[in-house]
């Protein structure tokens, strides 16, 4: 049965400079709603892989940082599994989030999320991504949160089907840049190093 | 490559505000000037995180009563915000984290970096959360939030607005808008909101009054129903039909 929409999506708005009152209260100040916010440390004790910290700045066009950003992360577990019921393998590692929320720092604009490196997942066709996770931002400015991918580095970037279907001078551009544990990601906003951002 | 058979339906951008609307200053230097990037929905995109209601303490829908010293409250015309979560079909999206962000009836959120001349309300923090119900409803009581002047182009004003954050069942699906109140004069002239080209799509983010479900000699109403993309087949339709 094919049905037709009835609706249109709701329009997007900036998530404006006070996004932390509504998604990041400890973050500008506010007590937190009573059972504790959202964090950037993806895991609890016990969980599975290798544990990773990703690191970055979001810059705007005149290179600039953006110190009001708030960048969510949606990734696997160690085996490739969501935390979602519309995976069908779900569950997969009970210690691992899969989701995370951090905020630019407010004076340097760098932001951090404790998380595990991801497994490959499936795609339709039976294929493998590389590790990867989707990032979203949104800040005063943006007027709909922005979508890219940071992937890991490693020899399985070489074939991931996404990474295919960007330029190649600009797959560079989603590969993070690994320092030991830390994997350093930053998002240009627009200019010369402008980030990949996808519609998806 | 072969997207999902539970992918979302494409984003219909006509609807949406473009990223370089250089009215609204701050996108200037803050818009992507590359097209986006066209991509099939992988399992990245299809599936999402699940809040559970363990996340929501009993007052977190409340912003009259969740930062207010016990006794008190906050100041301004309490209202109930209420509304759906629906797909692109209609369908209610039950389960779905729903969190607002809004100033105090004098225009001034309790944040460090605002510095309008306002006062902040000791008694209101300006925050909320809920998950919708199995039909996909929320409500929320707050105060009405004051219009403010903000730094645009020397005599900007932000109409009345309450910010809502919204989780589908798919990444692909997330979602931050503003909520407007009917009859605000200052909805027009807003570069934030005019971002926006188009005026139909406009009218969907401005909520009407709801005498019906006012709480008298307490609290009036307003409707904001929220839309979602919808997925071309659900995985549970999939699993019937064995695809």
């Amino acid at each position: 049965m094919v049905q037709q929409p009835i609706a249109k999506e709701t329009p997007s708005q900036t998530a404006g400079p006070y996004v932390h009152i509504g998604l990041a209260p400890g973050s500008c100040g506010n007590r937190p709603l009573e059972n504790g916010e959202i964090g950037s440390v993806l895991y609890d004790a016990g969980v599975k892989g290798e544990r990773i910290t990703i690191e970055g700045t979001v810059f705007d066009g005149a290179g600039e940082p953006v110190r009001d950003a708030l960048i969510e992360v949606w990734q696997a577990d160690h085996e490739g599994i969501y935390k979602s019921p519309e995976d069908p393998r779900d569950p997969g590692d009970p210690a691992f989030h899969g989701f995370g929320r951090a905020v630019s720092n407010f004076e340097t604009g760098l932001f951090r999320f404790e998380t595990i490196r991801p497994g490959r997942v499936p795609t339709a066709d039976g294929r493998f991504q590389a590790p990867h996770m989707l990032l979203w931002i949104v800040a005063r400015g943006i007027n709909m949160g922005l979508h890219t991918r940071l992937y890991l580095p490693g020899d399985e970037t070489a074939d991931d089907p996404v990474l295919q279907l960007i330029d190649e001078e600009l797959r560079p551009r989603v590969i993070a840049i690994q320092d030991g544990e830390l994997y350093r990601f930053d998002i240009h906003l627009q200019g010369e190093n402008e980030s990949v951002f996808f519609d998806n | 490559m072969v997207e999902e058979a539970n992918a979302f339906l494409a984003r219909d951008h006509s609807t949406q505000p473009a990223a370089f609307t250089p009215d609204y200053k701050t996108t200037r230097l803050r818009a992507p000037s590359r097209p986006l990037v066209v991509i099939p929905n992988t399992l990245t995109e299809t599936t999402g995180p699940v809040f559970g209601r363990d996340l929501i303490g009993d007052l977190d829908h409340d912003l009259i009563h969740n930062a207010a010293a016990s006794g008190e409250a906050a100041i301004g015309p309490r209202i109930t915000v209420h509304g759906r979560v629906t797909d692109e079909f209609g369908k209610g999206v039950p389960g779905v984290l729903v969190e607002i962000w809004q100033a105090n009836a004098a225009g001034r959120y309790r944040h460090m970096n605002d510095d309008y001349l306002a006062p902040v309300d000791p008694n209101f923090a300006g925050g909320g959360r809920t998950i919708t119900d199995e039909n996909g409803a929320y409500a929320f009581l707050t105060v009405k939030p004051g219009a403010y002047p903000w730094p645009n182009d020397g005599n900007s004003w932000r109409p009345e607005h309450i910010h809502f954050s919204v989780f589908g069942t798919g990444f692909a699906q997330r979602l931050i808008t503003q909520m407007y109140f009917e009859g605000d004069p200052l909805i027009a002239m807003c570069p934030i909101v005019k971002a926006i080209g188009d005026d139909a799509a406009i009218a969907r983010l401005i909520a009407p009054l709801d005498m019906e479900h006012a709480t008298p000699m307490d609290r009036l109403a307003y409707r904001f129903d929220i839309v979602l993309r919808g997925r071309k087949s659900t995985l549970f339709e999939n699993r019937l039909e064995g695809n």
